[in-house]
């Protein structure tokens, strides 16, 4: 297997990786960008925890060639991590959504994939787009309000 | 009003100094031998310790599970953070500030009584002086006892319990995670698991599988086999190819139903508890058997651990839920000294008791001795998770009650039989560490005690009704016989034996025509007990005058974790149609002082929705000797889709001492949905999970 070079945008930047062009995107994030982030879970697309948002739609990044994704838009969970934090990260905080923390990432980037295409998104419509996502330590209800929140809180700043 | 007796882990560690570290520049690290699992613990007992010096938390560095560093607090297991550690932590901090007082009196000549602490600056009645913890710190000698200066101040100061978790921002767009770390000429490292644990490598190629692209050593050591990568791409790709290759052959005696094999074990059983004679009452007869297969753990982020080897030294960072027992355990397989090992802690995801962090740790340290000098990351697969890490032990409960003609209990027998739990590394002089066991001097696991009932038992664990009936007798027996290897699970033998007495008093109380909350509150002396199960009654009162039957039901599960832990009572609503819907939940608890209110709730609800994981939905699948689940859609656990809402309220006790909360909703949460399934379909489920053919199968 030879190595290339496939360049994509990451939180806003061009970069470059020069890897296997089929090696999942999850380690082209974790192992050359360093972007540690998004979680390993199952490399089976099953539990949603390296969930990252690509052109706008979520994605799981444990089964997709990095080849895929040249010339496209990605985003990772440090895209959140702004200041002030993105409404997600202080809603998630304030109702203490997690325990172990694992799972998040990949939930809250699918959860950002949702805000940005449905602003105000009824309490199913928040559930239908995390159901592939999976939480062993059962914060599901805090999760979902704290999602809610950060719906409110973004609507609020853009009116 | 903080127990007048010392904590327990002040007995092994019973220094200041053991628990309290204070740099020249007067930074405060709390010191602690119960990791951070994902509970909160840390968070809370830095909160204790605040409290004591009149900081906020924030102001403390809290360091945990390392050897040679932290206190040695045995395993973080069985609910014990705060009520055993935390306390420790809160006798100690109230012992450093009452020598700092003491100091400061000295050196500004007055009454200790005349000062307070407040942010980290010395008050004289009221007003700022010019001493601070930093100035005073060469003052104090913290070799000193805890229990000579201690006079914890948490009864006096009415703290808010609101209690903010102060690791949760790195968790979600940080890299705290064992599986995140980056050390200086690191390489990656899969082991090629034996599918079971009687399975013998028959035949590889190790020379090919050297020729694989990256790879920079192969360890064949017995029938572990481990493959060092310069990436992780590459070693996943070498293992994968290893696995396909690899010919194992397994010679293990194997049953066809485990469950069923364990319930009809003649292996020895004791007796536990014994009060009265279960033999003479007569009365009317009630019984049941319940069992629940073996679970999985599930960790969302496999076991994963870092370990490198200097000379004879070995470094080990992992998830294990007590560092230096697993310290022991590598000392016994490698043949050196403890002195020669360190095992620092490093957060994982949550693993819900024994899962494969030990067995990680162990399988890097195997790879890295190949590599002297280089630190190896190795990362378990998800198909590694769930066929080599621990299971939760597959369990039959038998239990059956007299009751006398004024309607009361009069006797009860519990039979427990169990798979084993506790097989944690080091417990019983073997090193309990997946690998240990086929290496080629293999050193097998020691069949498990068990955890005796003093300590709160593990496969009965909650065998004992907390409920007042004269003659009780309860037996145990461990069922060593089958292959496969499990362990500690959240809430061990509670869950199960919980199911059984909860169940059983729902029928008994039915065929009385007696309400089911009222026959529990005939049969409770502890006030605390009644009191959790009137509120849980009050806050979900409105189902009871629903109409039942055809579909719709409510159910209610109670108990006290290990009889001396925190009370739990919960009601579940069910409606039944095609499909098992669980529609809400309600629990009320008493965990004695609350330290962190919304952690506390936190860790109850969590451990709610993971029970109704288990109990509706989750069975481990056995092949051979095997554990065969690959991925989650073999093993399917509860959704966003099938959670509903859960309540819970907290009977706050000030006055009292913190119970503890992680494992006390587990059991109570699977008797209620029983007893709701029961009570909308007039059967009782006993085999769990309660899958839509186990209910067809009970009705039919």
């Amino acid at each position: 297997m030879t190595d290339t070079d496939v360049t994509f945008r990451v939180n806003g930047e061009d970069r470059t990786v020069r890897t296997g062009a089929d090696i999942p995107l999850l380690y082209a994030l974790r192992e050359e960008l360093g972007l540690k982030g998004t979680r390993f879970g199952c490399g089976d697309a099953a539990c949603g925890a390296c969930t990252v948002i690509v052109d706008g739609a979520a994605v799981t990044s444990c089964d997709l060639p990095v080849s895929a994704v040249a010339g496209k838009a990605v985003e990772t969970v440090e895209s959140l991590d702004t200041d002030p934090a993105h409404p997600l990260i202080d809603a998630a905080i304030d109702h203490q959504a997690a325990q172990c923390g694992y799972c998040l990432p990949g939930i809250l980037m699918a959860a950002k994939a949702l805000l940005e295409r449905n602003s105000r998104p009824e309490r199913s419509e928040i559930i239908a787009a995390l159901d592939g996502n999976l939480c062993r330590c059962g914060t599901h209800t805090r999760i979902l309000r704290a999602v809610e929140q950060a719906a409110a809180v973004m609507a609020e700043t853009c009116e | 009003m903080i127990a007048p007796k010392p904590p327990v882990p002040l007995t092994a560690a019973p220094l200041i100094s053991n628990w309290i570290r204070v740099s020249p520049e007067g930074e405060i690290t709390v010191l602690s031998g119960r990791v951070e699992l994902g509970q909160g613990n840390a968070s809370a007992i830095c909160r204790m310790a605040a409290d004591e010096l009149g900081c906020v938390p924030e102001a403390l560095a809290f360091e945990a599970g390392q050897t040679g560093l932290t206190p040695n607090e045995g395993f973080t297991a069985g609910s014990m953070s705060v009520s055993g550690g935390g306390q420790a932590v809160r006798w100690a901090a109230s012992a450093f500030r009452n020598l700092l007082l003491k100091a400061a009196s000295d050196r500004l000549g007055c009454e200790t009584a005349d000062l307070c602490l407040a942010d980290g600056v010395i008050l004289r009645d009221g007003e700022p002086t010019d001493l601070e913890f930093g100035t005073l710190a060469g003052d104090v000698d913290l070799d000193r006892p805890v229990t000579e200066w201690a006079a914890p101040l948490a009864a006096e100061t009415a703290h808010s319990a609101d209690t903010l978790r102060l690791d949760l921002k790195e968790r979600l767009v940080g890299s705290p995670f064992v599986h995140d770390m980056e050390r200086p000429g690191m390489l990656h490292g899969k082991p090629v698991h034996p599918p079971s644990m009687s399975a013998e490598l028959q035949d590889l190629d190790l020379e090919a599988l050297r020729a694989r692209p990256g790879v920079v050593a192969v360890v064949r050591d017995g029938s572990f086999v481990g493959i060092v990568a310069e990436t992780e791409v590459d070693a996943i790709s070498a293992a994968r190819w290893a696995r396909g290759q690899a010919r194992w052959v397994d010679r293990a005696q194997v049953p066809n139903d485990a469950i069923q094999a364990i319930g009809a074990s003649r292996e020895p059983a004791d007796i536990v508890v014994q009060t009265g004679t279960v033999d003479e009452p007569a009365g009317r007869w009630f019984e049941t058997t319940v069992s629940r297969p073996y679970l999985h753990h599930g960790s969302i982020g496999p076991s994963a651990a870092v370990a490198q080897w200097q000379e004879d030294d070995l470094s080990v960072w992992c998830h294990s839920q007590g560092v230096y027992q697993l310290r022991t355990a590598l000392g016994m397989v490698f043949k050196i000294p403890e002195e020669g090992i360190t095992v620092i802690h490093r957060p994982g995801s949550g693993c819900y008791g024994h899962n494969g962090a030990d067995d990680a740790a162990l399988d890097a340290a195997l790879m890295a001795r190949a590599v002297p000098g280089r630190p190896v990351k190795v990362v378990w697969s998800r198909r590694d998770e769930f066929q080599a890490a621990p299971m939760g032990p597959g369990m039959v409960t038998r239990c059956a009650a007299t009751v006398d003609d004024d309607g009361k209990i009069s006797s009860m027998r519990l039979e427990v039989n169990s798979a084993p739990h506790a097989n944690r590394p080091s417990v019983n002089g073997t090193p309990n560490l997946r690998a240990a066991a086929y290496l080629e001097r293999p050193m097998p696991p020691a069949p498990s005690t068990d955890i005796p009932i003093a300590r709160g038992g593990g496969a009965d664990r909650n065998a004992v009704p907390l409920y007042a009936i004269p003659n009780v007798e309860v037996s145990k027996r461990i069922v060593h016989a089958l292959p496969y290897r499990s362990s500690s699970l959240r809430s061990l033998g509670a869950y199960t034996n919980v199911y059984a007495i909860e169940t059983l008093m729902d029928e008994i109380a039915l065929e009385l025509g007696i309400d089911p909350i009222v026959f529990r509150l005939a049969h409770l002396h502890d006030e605390r007990a009644k009191s959790v199960i009137e509120a849980v009654d009050d806050f979900a009162g409105s189902w009871r005058r629903e109409p039942r039957g055809q579909g719709i039901g409510w159910g209610l599960g109670f108990a006290r974790y290990k009889n001396t832990a925190g009370y739990c009572a919960v009601m579940a609503r069910v409606e039944v149609d095609q499909e098992i819907r669980v529609t809400d939940i309600f629990a009320t608890a008493d965990i004695g002082e609350v330290i962190s209110r919304d952690g506390a709730l936190n860790q109850i609800e969590g451990g709610i929705i993971q029970s109704m994981s288990w109990t509706l939905k989750e069975a481990a699948r056995l092949e051979g000797g095997q554990a065969a689940a690959e991925n989650w859609l073999d093993y399917p656990i509860l959704k966003f889709s099938e959670v509903p809402e859960v309540a819970v309220r907290l009977l706050e006790r000030p006055d009292q001492p913190p119970l503890g909360c992680g494992e006390i909703s587990q059991g109570p949460t699977a008797a209620a949905l029983g007893n709701a399934l029961r009570s909308a379909l007039g059967v009782t489920v006993q085999d769990l999970p309660l899958t839509r053919d186990r209910v067809m199968q009970a009705l039919f």
